[in-house]
């Protein structure tokens, strides 16, 4: 079947057509089911009592209270018959017994002739010594009257059903293609090429509007992740052609009008200087390329980010310095942590690099790491720098992002974005704030801590939520 | 020192072996894998650089595995276009010495080739290292220069013993970040040169002659004025 929309039809009439037959089937056996029951109770009770009051008293005690009972009857429904071995009538108010009586032992139905009307009887035949008779039963014409009333209601009530359920079906299959139309159309734009387009949200907050929440979301992303590509591949464009073209024109430049070697050999240094800056945006892309892809993901191990971190401030403490600047480290004497040792000492180092870039002289880095309880090891970097505008943070960490302020300064544009790489990488996620002045960059690390299990090289796979608690 | 050439591209291996030569070695060349091998297990060098795609076969990573395996322990710069960490970590793992990756700096090949040769012919563990007037107690940890106490924190410690191990020789930004701190990747800002700074403060600052001195466009060098 290859429309779905028929399908969702098609079950949609067979569970409800299942349900009205369970209905009618609850139906029948609660009313028609139940007089027959109460009925054959009756009858067993009856011959009982008959039974009974005949092993105490013989034949006449029996014919007795069959008398008594007919005048005790006063719906009239009760049916005695008592034969001797000639199938004479002794007792009871039927005329004779049916010949095929005789063969049939037990409960059954019967129809009689009685008082001059027919009608239908349930009947329990029992065998007495010496050949005796005796037929116990109550007349069900009123019960067969219901339950042809019964059948006959229910088997409209099972056309209407049939009506109704295709009905149904039909109508499901068109709300069905009404609300997927939509979707349908919005995708055949989209790989028209019109990313502009969203499927329409009805307001109500249904399964299907979430459906169209979640693939707007992607769609948005797929926007995003489109404008990411043209927005890197211009920025490489223009990072790249800048230096290049430096270059260029200081070799045709030294070329035809370099006075002497001197000025030669200096023009060619100076592109030599220009080239390396090409390289290393490169091998910045290349890095953070390697990272999203996760490749390195097999160096995870367990690691401890205190003395990582006291190594960074040594390195980096001594720079400060020399700018007048103060490294102020907030470690504790343990952060252990589940990730890449290089990869962490590489983000810490770009926040760094940047944290001094933009810090005024005097200025104070802080560079604090805690365990979070629950969520992970956590790394802070604060500078007393101009921070970054709340409406550019979001987008800080894109790749050749620059802020206005970070016009001036030499950079490339791809520190941060390597940080966010290394946060990914390690299911965890960086975000700036405002230091008040400056920027605190926080690098949360998401990571598992412990002792290693056997999955654990999978745990960095993992969204953003505690792993374990610490 | 006779230093084997292992590249295909014949401008890298023409800008090398010219460069190689000019610093006073002897270099032979070879454009492809199989060629190299053989020259690699009949000859002895003192140190071979090797590219790690090659024609004829033979790539650099199995050629170096192959001669690990005939148990020859010359020492090996890879030279490679292959930049990422698990190519640099291959690399070392199948009996590299050294990892470079191109575009490369020529100090820098020849900084780390003369640094591993050198290596190479090292006699034991030293307790002891001089140059010049500058002496450096292993076991102690004690520096004296001129017989006067020069005292260092554990990082300057750590500086100052790789660049007098290298005593000679040009020892580049990278290999001291390497070699010092074990960072392998490139700061923006100008760290080492900061740290050798203050390591000139105690070591150079209060004597009259200096020990380490800057090469321009490549890195430092350790080395007693010449008499």
């Amino acid at each position: 079947m290859h429309s779905a929309g028929v399908r969702f039809g098609m079950i949609y009439a067979g569970v409800f057509a299942l349900s009205t037959i369970a209905l009618a089937v609850f139906l029948w056996w609660s009313t028609a089911g139940l007089l027959d029951r109460q009925t054959d109770a009756a009858i067993n009770a009856d011959t009982q009592g008959l039974l009974e009051r005949y092993s105490d008293g013989g034949l006449l005690a029996l014919e007795d209270v069959i008398e008594q009972r007919l005048m005790g009857n006063v719906d009239d429904d009760a049916i005695y018959l008592l034969t001797d071995p000639a199938l004479h009538k002794l007792a009871g108010n039927l005329n004779q017994l049916p010949t095929r009586v005789l063969q049939q032992e037990g409960s059954y139905q019967l129809a009689i002739e009685r008082a001059g009307h027919r009608g239908m009887a349930q009947v329990q035949q029992i065998e007495l010594p010496g050949r005796f008779h005796l037929l116990v039963g109550r007349d069900v014409e009123v019960h067969a009257q219901m339950t042809r009333l019964l059948t006959d209601a229910l088997l409209w009530a099972a056309g209407a059903a049939m009506l109704l359920g295709t009905a149904g079906a039909l109508a499901v299959r068109g709300l069905f293609r009404i609300t997927l139309a939509d979707v349908s159309a919005t995708a055949t734009a989209i790989s028209a090429g019109d990313l502009t387009r969203r499927v329409r949200v009805s307001g109500r907050e249904d399964e299907f509007d979430r459906l169209a929440e979640t693939i707007n979301d992607m769609l948005d992303r797929i926007g995003r992740l489109m404008d990411g590509v043209r927005q890197v591949s211009n920025a490489i464009a223009h990072d790249l052609r800048t230096p290049i073209a430096r270059a260029r024109a200081r070799l045709e430049d030294a070329a035809s009008h370099a006075a002497s070697e001197a000025d030669l050999r200096a023009a060619i240094e100076r592109a030599e200087t220009d080239l390396d800056g090409v390289v290393a945006i490169f091998n910045a892309l290349l890095r953070i390329a390697e990272i999203e892809a996760g490749a390195r993901r097999s160096a995870f191990a367990d690691i401890d980010l205190a003395p990582l971190l006291l190594d960074l401030a040594d390195l980096y403490g001594a720079v400060a310095e020399e700018r007048g600047q103060v490294l102020r480290p907030d470690i504790p004497a343990s952060v252990p942590a589940f990730g890449d040792r290089e990869m962490i000492q590489q983000a810490v180092a770009n926040l760094l690099d940047n944290a001094m870039k933009f810090s005024p002289g005097h200025g104070t880095i802080r560079l604090a790491a805690e365990l979070v309880p629950g969520q992970g090891p956590r790394i802070t970097v604060a500078d007393e720098g101009p921070g970054i505008p709340e409406a550019d943070r979001a987008r800080a960490p894109e790749r050749f992002f620059r802020g206005e302020t970070a016009r001036s300064t030499p950079g490339s544009g791809l520190g941060l974005a390597l940080v966010q790489a290394v946060a990914t990488l390690h299911g965890g996620e960086l975000w700036l704030e405002d230091a008040a002045p400056g920027l605190r960059a926080v690098l949360a690390l998401n990571t598992r801590v412990g002792p290693p299990r056997v999955n654990a090289s999978s745990s960095a796979n993992q969204p953003a939520v505690p792993v374990e608690a610490a | 020192m006779r230093i084997l050439v292992v590249e295909d591209d014949k401008d890298v291996a023409g800008f090398v072996v010219k460069g190689l030569r000019e610093a006073g070695h002897v270099v032979e060349h070879a454009d492809n894998g199989r060629d190299g091998l053989f020259m690699a297990a009949s000859e002895n060098f003192d140190a071979i650089v090797l590219d790690r795609m090659l024609p004829g076969g033979i790539d650099g990573l199995r050629l170096l595995e192959t001669l690990r395996a005939q148990n020859n322990q010359t020492p090996v710069v890879f030279l490679s276009a292959l930049a990422q960490v698990d190519d640099r970590v291959r690399g070392l793992k199948a009996g590299g010495d050294d990892y470079l990756t191109k575009p490369f700096a020529f100090a820098e090949l020849l900084a780390r080739v003369e640094g591993l040769a050198r290596r190479g012919k090292g006699e034991g563990p030293q307790t002891k290292l001089v140059t010049g007037d500058l002496e450096m107690d292993l076991l102690s940890r004690g520096v004296k220069r001129a017989g006067q106490k020069i005292d260092l924190q554990p990082r300057e410690f750590r500086l100052l013993e790789y660049l007098m191990r290298h005593a000679g020789q040009v020892v580049t930004r990278t290999m001291l970040l390497e070699g010092v701190w074990d960072y392998h990747f490139d700061p923006q800002t100008n760290v080492i040169d900061v740290h050798v700074s203050r390591l000139r403060q105690k070591v150079d600052k209060p004597f009259p002659t200096s020990l380490i001195h800057t090469v321009r466009n490549a890195g430092y060098m350790l080395r007693a004025e010449q008499p």
